[in-house]
Order: structure tokens, then C-alpha cells, then sequence
């Protein structure tokens, strides 16, 4: 890893989506074999440059998710290297069998890009909200489930799956978010990256939930909680030597996710928490509920996933502190 | 086509159909009917349409062939050991543990197998993602895919279908096996397929029906096919589910069943007496 934090965090001026059709741009001028495939959102998704550059290699399945994924295998079946996009719950949820069997099961190289995960679906509403999506997709054997947290993070990451064989799921929102590094930053896949240190306390949080740990972790300071912040961006392979160390450093912790906290982040932490060193530890996320519509603003708050929930869920924790 | 080639066809399906009842009756229980209906077009393509090299089974100049209907691994298994890729001893390990050879066809575990299918509707897309993939590489491989009736039933299919005529996929030939029968009845009585070529010439491809154990009439009909160069190509096999044996033909029951000893003996009868018909 080599990381470079941005200096403050502020909105990040360009859209995900920009940054990742300029990515996908970049690797299929250097590699014949990237392609990319959707389901009737490839102007939703910004991928109208790519489209015009290699209109070959751009393939529009029309509202066909389930034998979007099934060409995408049987393109991998070939050598391509498909790059499949629709919004987080259709790729996973709708296409569901077609990923299990087409493509993980038959052990093939598919990238399923899942875009507007959990509140960010906003004012598409519950139909299009999905807090289950990771969960779903970290129970199929072979599969990395990844949320990058911003554009430097998702360039990076996108850099490297390309030439990583086998089945990958990323969902990030399609517009603009909190910066956190800087550009030309480099990540491990499966390694969390820590924003602050602290002693008491340690939150865990990805995607959506970053910015918020870090206004919590400020918060905090002022009233004396000193809290370590990491960025737990791969949900699986989790990183349990980050988990451990954690609890056994700080002796407590907090999970943020905007994900269902049953088969989420929450639940993968504390897998490697039980098999490791436990603690007390409190989940932040939606409480097995259905999405609804509205703006990111308002369901942050009414899924309780704001930095004030954050920082409630800490003193919840430090009550059950033992050591 | 004369009749030593006709004949020989006919030999190899025969050949085929003794396979796989003495496959499925070592374990006693397996995929019967719907592989059985399969033979004829198995002889068609592995003794001749297909090219295919069964000592490299992964030639980057093959044709491909998925068989959607997964559960017709049986029938394949026996086409591919009839030509060379693994011996015949390995055909008795059907389903057993650490086989190469399990119910439904696995890419990554048998010689000659293309893709992994058994999920019903899923083979349609990958192949039409591999007929897609061929095209963008500029190569001119072939890609023939095997579709049941029953299985025509799913919707993954008709988007196939849509998107194969979309992107003018005209090096994927496809059939379809219609049995007329699936695990819980008649087609006709549970969710009625009705004119299959009717509805693929409407969604924009090139359709052929034809008697699908009449090797002539397949052979000839996968010409055409091929000749046309615009479309995909679907060609409906009209077929007998359990083909071969009396005791399974057209009967419902043989799509999973038992083969005890003496059924055994009592197809093998029947299939022996109908490849020695077929002549030398």
C-alpha cells in the first residue's frame, strides 16, 4: 500500500462514474481483452465515451440483466475480460443464479460493477435500494466484494482486477463523494486502511459510512474518546489481522455500513472477531429494514447512519468495556 | 447424403444410446430420457458437423458446444469417450465420487465439455456470449447449443433469443430438443412451447424443423444453417423422449429413473438388435 491522505475532505469534483469509464478507457487501450456490458444504463452509468471509443467493445444487453451476466461468462469462456454494470440490487439480487453458476461456479472472470448501493439509490426508492447486496454476494465461494470509498481508490482498484482472474463485485455510488486520498494512491485488495489512531475505540466503516467515521472520530476528540478509524473497503476476504489488532489495541468496536448489519460488514467483523480476539462491539447500519425513497440526507439519518450515530454507537460501546 | 454415411450415423447413435443405459445402470438411477432423445444430433455433430480435435480438447479452432440442458450429460459423456477423449472405462464412474463425469456438464471436470450448465436457460446466454466473443476476435469458430423444450420454459431463453438476433450471431446454431415431455407432464399440458420455430423466426432467426432422429434430415439442416451466414440458426428436433427403448420411449417417468439388472439386459437387447439392423 501507499497511501496518501487528502488534505481535507471535501466533495470530490469528479462523479465515480467518470472516473471509472476514464479507467475502463485507459485499460482497454493497453488490453485488448476488456470489454464492458449493461443493461440499459450505459449513459446512466457515463459510459457513453467508452461506447463512442470501441463501440465493439461496448456491449448493450437492452433490460436483460440475466443473460447480461450469462454472455459476460460465456465472453470470459473466450479470454475477455467483461466489466458488467447495472444498479447494485438488479446485477445481484435479479441475477442472482446466473452469477453463482455462469460464472462463479464455472470458475470464469467476470467484474460486476453494482452501482448506487443502499441509501445512495436515493430518489429511486426501495425498488431500487439494496442493503443486501454484499451479503449476497459474499456468501458465493470465489467472490472479492469490494466498495471503494472515492475515485483514487476506485481507479486503483479497478487497475488491478483487471489482471486478478476470477469473479469480483464492487458497488460505489454513480455521483460525486467525500474525497479521502489522494489521486495515485495505491491499495491491497483484503488490507483495511487505517484514517486515524486512537486508543479506545476502533470504527470499522466502508463506502458511504467513511466520511461519517471521520466526523465522528473528531467529534469524539473533543470529548475525549480517542478513536482509531478504519476503512474496511473489502468486505471479504475481510481483513482479519486489522480486526484482531483492533480489539486487542483499543478493546472495542464499532462496525458502519449503509448495508443490511445482518450478512454485512458488521457480520463479517465480527466472524473474524469470535475466531480471533472478541470484544464488545455495536453495529451501525440499517436494522434489517426496506429501503424507501428520499434524499441521501434524510435516509442517513432515518437509517441511523450519520456520524452522530456513529459516535452514539461508541458510547455504547465503551459502557461495555471491560479491560 | 448416401446411405453408408446415413447408416454410419445411425450406427454411432445407437452406440451412443447403449452408453448411456449401461452408464446410468451402473449406479442404478440417472438422467435417462433426456439424454437418450439426444443421440441422433450427438452422432451428427461428433461424426462430422463438429470440429474438434478429441486429443486437444481445448483447440483454439474448435467449434463449441453447450448443452443448456445440462442434465444431458450422460449422452454427451458417451459421445465424448465414443471418440477418444477419455477412455470407456471412465463412463462407469458417472456421479460417483471425484468423477470427471457428474450429472450436469462441468467445464472444468470432463475432456471435450465446453461449459458448465445444469441452471436451466443459463447455457443459452454464455453460448451466445461465446458465439458474441468469436465474432469480436474475428475468428470463425461455431457455436452449437443444445436447448430442451422444457427448458424453453424459461425466460433467461427468449432474451437470448432477442439478443442473439440483435447482434446477428450467425456463427451460433442452436437446437432445440423437443421431447415433448418434461419432469411433471406433457409440455403441452404444463406450459405449452407451442410452434418453437414459429416464435424464433419472429424474434428474427433463421429456423428449421426437422425429424430429430433422422441424421439426414439434421446433417442437412445444419448445412443450411451454416450456408446462411446472417442470422443465428435454431433448428427444433422433433424428438422421443427415451428414444431407443421401448420401455422408456415416450414415457414421462424416464426424465430421472431406475435401471435395475435386468432392465439392462433388456435395453441392451433392444439397442444391440437395432445397431446390428444398421449393418457393418
Amino acid at each position: 500500500m501507499d497511501i496518501k491522505f487528502a488534505q481535507e475532505n471535501k466533495t470530490d469534483a469528479k462523479e465515480m462514474r467518470a472516473a471509472y469509464c476514464e479507467t475502463l478507457i485507459e485499460m482497454a487501450e493497453r488490453n485488448e481483452n476488456v470489454v464492458v456490458l449493461d443493461a440499459d444504463l450505459m449513459s446512466a452509468m457515463g459510459m457513453k465515451p467508452f461506447q463512442a471509443k470501441f463501440p465493439e467493445r461496448a456491449v448493450d444487453c437492452g433490460v436483460q440483466e440475466a443473460n447480461m451476466i450469462g454472455v459476460a461468462a460465456g465472453l470470459s469462456a473466450v479470454g475477455k475480460i467483461p466489466f458488467a454494470h447495472s444498479f447494485a440490487p438488479f446485477i445481484t439480487r435479479r441475477a442472482c443464479d446466473q452469477i453463482f453458476i455462469s460464472a462463479a461456479y464455472a470458475r470464469l472472470n467476470v467484474k460486476l460493477i453494482g452501482s448506487d448501493p443502499g441509501i445512495t439509490a436515493a430518489l429511486n426508492g426501495g425498488t431500487h435500494m439494496p442493503f443486501e447486496d454484499m451479503g449476497i454476494m459474499r456468501l458465493f465461494p470465489t467472490m472479492t466484494a469490494l466498495e471503494p470509498t472515492d475515485t483514487a481508490m476506485l481507479k486503483d482498484i479497478l487497475n488491478q482486477i483487471v489482471d486478478l482472474y476470477g469473479m469480483f463485485y464492487l458497488r460505489f455510488v454513480r455521483k460525486n463523494v467525500i474525497q479521502i486520498y489522494e489521486q495515485g494512491s495505491h491499495f491491497s485488495i483484503g488490507k483495511a486502511v487505517q484514517l486515524r489512531d486512537g486508543r479506545d475505540v476502533t470504527v470499522i466503516a466502508s463506502g458511504y459510512c467513511v466520511s461519517e467515521a471521520l466526523r465522528a472520530a473528531d467529534d469524539l476528540r473533543s470529548q475525549g474518546i480517542s478513536a482509531r478509524v478504519l476503512d474496511m473497503f473489502t468486505w471479504k476476504p475481510i481483513d482479519v489481522e486489522a480486526v484482531a489488532a483492533a480489539a486487542k489495541e483499543t478493546g472495542a468496536l464499532v462496525t458502519a455500513e449503509n448495508h443490511n448489519v445482518i450478512g454485512g460488514l458488521g457480520s463479517a467483523v465480527a466472524d473474524a472477531l469470535v475466531e480471533t480476539s472478541p470484544a464488545p462491539m455495536e453495529k451501525v447500519g440499517v436494522q434489517d429494514e426496506f429501503g424507501e425513497v428520499g434524499p441521501v440526507k434524510y435516509l442517513a439519518e432515518r437509517y441511523g447512519l450519520t456520524a452522530s450515530h456513529i459516535a452514539e454507537a461508541v458510547k455504547k460501546v465503551l459502557k461495555r468495556k471491560t479491560r | 447424403m448416401d446411405a453408408k454415411i446415413w447408416r454410419e450415423y445411425k450406427r454411432f447413435a445407437k452406440k451412443i444410446q447403449i452408453e448411456i443405459v449401461k452408464m446410468i445402470a451402473s449406479l442404478g438411477v440417472g438422467h435417462l430420457g433426456g439424454s437418450l432423445s439426444l443421440a441422433d444430433l450427438l452422432a451428427v455433430l461428433y461424426g462430422g458437423q463438429l470440429r474438434h480435435d478429441p486429443k486437444n480438447p481445448k483447440w483454439a479452432g474448435r467449434d463449441w458446444l453447450i448443452c443448456s440442458k445440462g442434465h444431458a450429460g450422460p449422452a454427451l459423456y458417451a459421445a465424448l469417450a465414443l471418440r477418444g477423449y477419455f477412455p470407456m472405462e471412465e463412463l462407469e464412474t458417472l456421479n460417483r465420487p471425484r468423477t470427471h463425469l457428474p450429472s450436469h456438464c462441468d467445464r472444468n471436470l470432463t475432456p471435450g465439455i465446453d461449459m458448465t450448465t445444469g441452471s436451466l436457460g443459463q447455457g443459452a446466454s454464455t453460448a451466445a456470449g461465446i458465439a458474441l466473443g468469436h465474432k469480436m476476435n474475428g475468428a470463425n469458430n461455431r457455436v452449437f447449443l443444445i436447448l430442451g423444450d422444457g427448458e424453453s420454459q424459461e425466460g433467461q431463453v427468449w432474451e437470448m433469443a432477442l439478443f442473439a438476433a440483435q447482434k446477428r450471431l450467425s456463427n451460433l446454431i442452436a437446437f432445440t430438443d423437443y421431447n415433448h415431455m418434461q419432469i411433471d407432464g406433457l409440455t403441452a399440458e404444463v406450459n405449452d412451447l407451442g410452434d418453437i420455430s414459429a416464435k424464433f423466426r419472429e424474434f428474427g432467426w433463421f429456423t428449421l424443423a426437422v425429424d430429430g432422429h433422422d441424421p439426414r434430415a439434421i446433417h442437412s439442416a445444419i448445412e443450411l444453417a451454416k450456408a446462411q451466414g446472417k442470422a443465428p440458426s435454431l433448428i427444433v428436433l422433433d424428438t422421443i423422449k427415451g428414444e431407443g427403448w421401448s420401455a422408456s420411449a415416450g414415457k414421462v417417468g424416464s426424465h430421472s429413473r431406475t435401471i435395475s439388472a435386468d432392465d439392462l439386459k433388456d435395453a441392451l437387447k433392444e439397442l444391440e438388435a437395432a445397431l446390428a439392423a444398421f449393418g457393418e
